[in-house]
């Protein structure tokens, strides 16, 4: 049986891990190892060298990213380390597992990650709707400060950390990581520009690192048991497990950590069980809302960040969204269009305007009102969601699946227009 | 007017953040588990303690999908409409509330039982279609369930 370090003790009814459960199976070791001699350039050594990779969905080296805070008697301070875990991307349900299976974890890999940057101040930054979760992990930071595990000189070892839960007021840029600080500061969250970036200037100007619930929770098995472990549980050149979740018209739904570079034909046959009886498989969005289709030929791929990106689309956040052959391939396109569409901030106009055209222009061929000429300036409207025209990855997210489902499912889009309705009798 | 215990959330809030206004989304988030919604009267009254204008907080309010501007019924039901739902009978859910509550996303039926707002993906795409009502989250829904859930608010 492959190793599954993140899920292995989360319990099958979900019952969340105290801090008693959590330590009885390992748990702190690492910020105990941590504390007790490694200085932060160790820990950020040790997971730059363990390869893990972001896990919210661009992928960016952890290790690297922690490598851009500036250090030592001259830093700026107060420092911040964020968990994000606003987990609004359509289609995402992997970080809701985390935290309401093992909230322990969490707190440990962000107060690794703060002592990794020499942070004075953690925010977990969790979105409103998940009350459980926020409970859980209210209750798991009480428990942390008593057993001296946060707050001023943790486990005597002299360095300190606050830790607070912020609850998110709700909306799907927030988890965009710019956008995210300035919710933080009481600010609509629009992007901001980069540079300055974040690790140099972020909250209230001050260096700040955001990493997702997935990767954070990884860093507390990478300090306890090294980088040469963490490569070892991948079956890909990318470190790690990953979890793995389909949702759609599958057998059994669900989420699964599997080492990273499982295929997407394992995950869908095996883990999900095949589709349900009487439908056929189409396509699939691999990583979440913002990644581009993939159809019955990529299905041997495996899902890691480079294979997946050859293949055409995006690791993303690995959770993948199945479409199947009852289910309009227009309809679906025009219910992600109308997501992004209504979640932009409105801050670059090929954004707001253009998705907001592109919206009308799939809602009306849905409804029968196809025109001619409405998949050209669908493909005209999306060239310029493309990064380098906006300030953040709303809008190139957009265009993935938009762009990929005009390639790969043109037919039905030109079937709506020539018949003027839903063969899918939407 | 902020009540007592309204103003000493907020300000408790403040000891944790270096300036006022960001706490504002917190103490918009008080004055609404307390009243159920955030009126003009309660922007005014949060942007005088956080030292910030009627309009920049409004800026803010609604921003956020979470922050109620208009009285809400006694409960709100927010019906996920992302993409895993939509596959899995959003549709069917949606017809049904909107049917059996006699109102439209954004109202709230006449006795002031429920508010019906669309929400984005709840990230429990496993028990698609989902919803919640209040802070309770509700998956694997078909109109049976929807019935018997309603019930239970009263």
């Amino acid at each position: 049986m492959p190793e599954k370090p993140l899920t292995q003790h989360i319990r099958a009814d979900r019952q969340a891990l105290d801090l008693r459960a959590y330590e009885s199976v390992g748990g702190y070791q690492g910020l105990r190892k941590a504390l007790g001699g490694m200085t932060p350039q160790n820990v950020q050594q040790v997971v730059k060298d363990s390869g893990l990779r972001g896990r919210g969905g661009a992928g960016f080296p952890t290790g690297m990213k922690w490598s851009f805070t500036p250090m030592g008697a001259d830093a700026p301070h107060p420092k911040y380390v964020v968990a994000n875990a606003d987990e609004m991307e359509p289609g995402t349900f992997k970080d809701r597992l985390l935290m309401e299976g093992n909230p322990h974890q969490l707190i440990e890999g962000l107060a690794l990650a703060g002592f990794a940057i020499e942070a004075d101040v953690a925010f977990i930054f969790i979105r409103g709707e998940y009350t459980l979760a926020q409970e859980l992990l209210t209750r798991a930071l009480a428990e942390a400060y008593s057993a001296g595990l946060l707050g001023k000189d943790i486990l005597k070892s002299g360095y300190s950390l606050e830790m607070r839960l912020h609850v998110s007021g709700g909306r799907y840029m927030c988890g965009e990581e710019t956008g995210l600080l300035n919710a933080l500061e009481g600010k609509r969250a629009n992007p901001r520009a980069k540079p300055p970036f974040p690790q140099v200037s972020g909250l209230w100007g001050k260096p700040t690192i955001v990493n997702n619930v997935e990767t954070l929770s990884n860093v507390p098995h990478i300090v306890a048991k090294g980088a040469e472990w963490f490569k070892d549980l991948s079956a890909s050149p990318d470190a790690g497990t990953k979890l793995y979740g389909a949702s759609g018209k599958v057998k059994r739904p669900g989420i699964w950590e599997l080492p990273m570079g499982t295929t997407i034909r394992e995950l869908l046959e095996e883990h999900a069980g095949g589709m349900r009886d009487g439908v056929r498989f189409r396509g699939l969005l691999p990583g979440g809302a913002s990644t581009d289709f993939l159809v019955e030929q990529h299905l041997d791929t495996p899902m890691d960040f480079s294979s997946v990106q050859n293949a055409g689309s995006r690791l993303g956040t690995g959770t993948m969204i199945v479409l199947d052959d009852q289910t309009c391939p227009v309809g679906m396109t025009s219910n992600l269009i109308a997501f992004f569409a209504q979640e932009s901030c409105g801050w670059c106009t090929p954004c707001w305007s253009g998705l907001g055209w592109a919206k009308q222009i799939l809602a009306a061929m849905e409804e029968g009102h196809g025109k001619e000429g409405d998949l050209d300036k669908l493909s005209f409207q999306s060239k310029f969601w493309s990064p380098g025209h906006t300030f953040c990855a709303l809008a190139p997210g957009a265009a993935e699946p938009l762009q990929s489902a005009l390639k790969f499912f043109r037919e039905d889009f030109e079937r709506h227009i020539r018949e003027q309705r839903c063969p899918w009798g939407a | 007017m902020l009540t007592a215990e309204e103003r000493q959330e907020i300000e408790a809030e403040l000891e944790h953040y270096p300036t006022k206004q960001a706490v504002c989304i917190d103490a918009m988030k008080i004055v609404q588990r307390h009243r159920g919604w955030v009126s003009d009267e309660s922007i005014r009254d949060i942007g005088e303690l956080l030292d910030m204008s009627p309009a920049d907080l409004d800026g803010v309010a609604t921003f956020y999908n979470l922050i109620h501007r208009k009285p809400v019924g006694r409960h709100v039901v927010m019906v996920c409409n992302s993409v895993s739902c939509w596959i899995m009978g959003y549709e069917t859910v949606r017809k049904h509330l909107t049917t059996r509550l006699g109102i439209d996303f954004g109202e709230t039926t006449p006795d002031g039982r429920f508010t019906l707002l669309p929400i984005v993906c709840l990230g429990a795409c496993d028990r698609a279609p989902a919803m919640m009502i209040d802070n309770q989250f509700y998956g694997d829904l078909d109109p049976a369930k929807i019935d018997q859930l309603l019930e239970e608010f009263k």
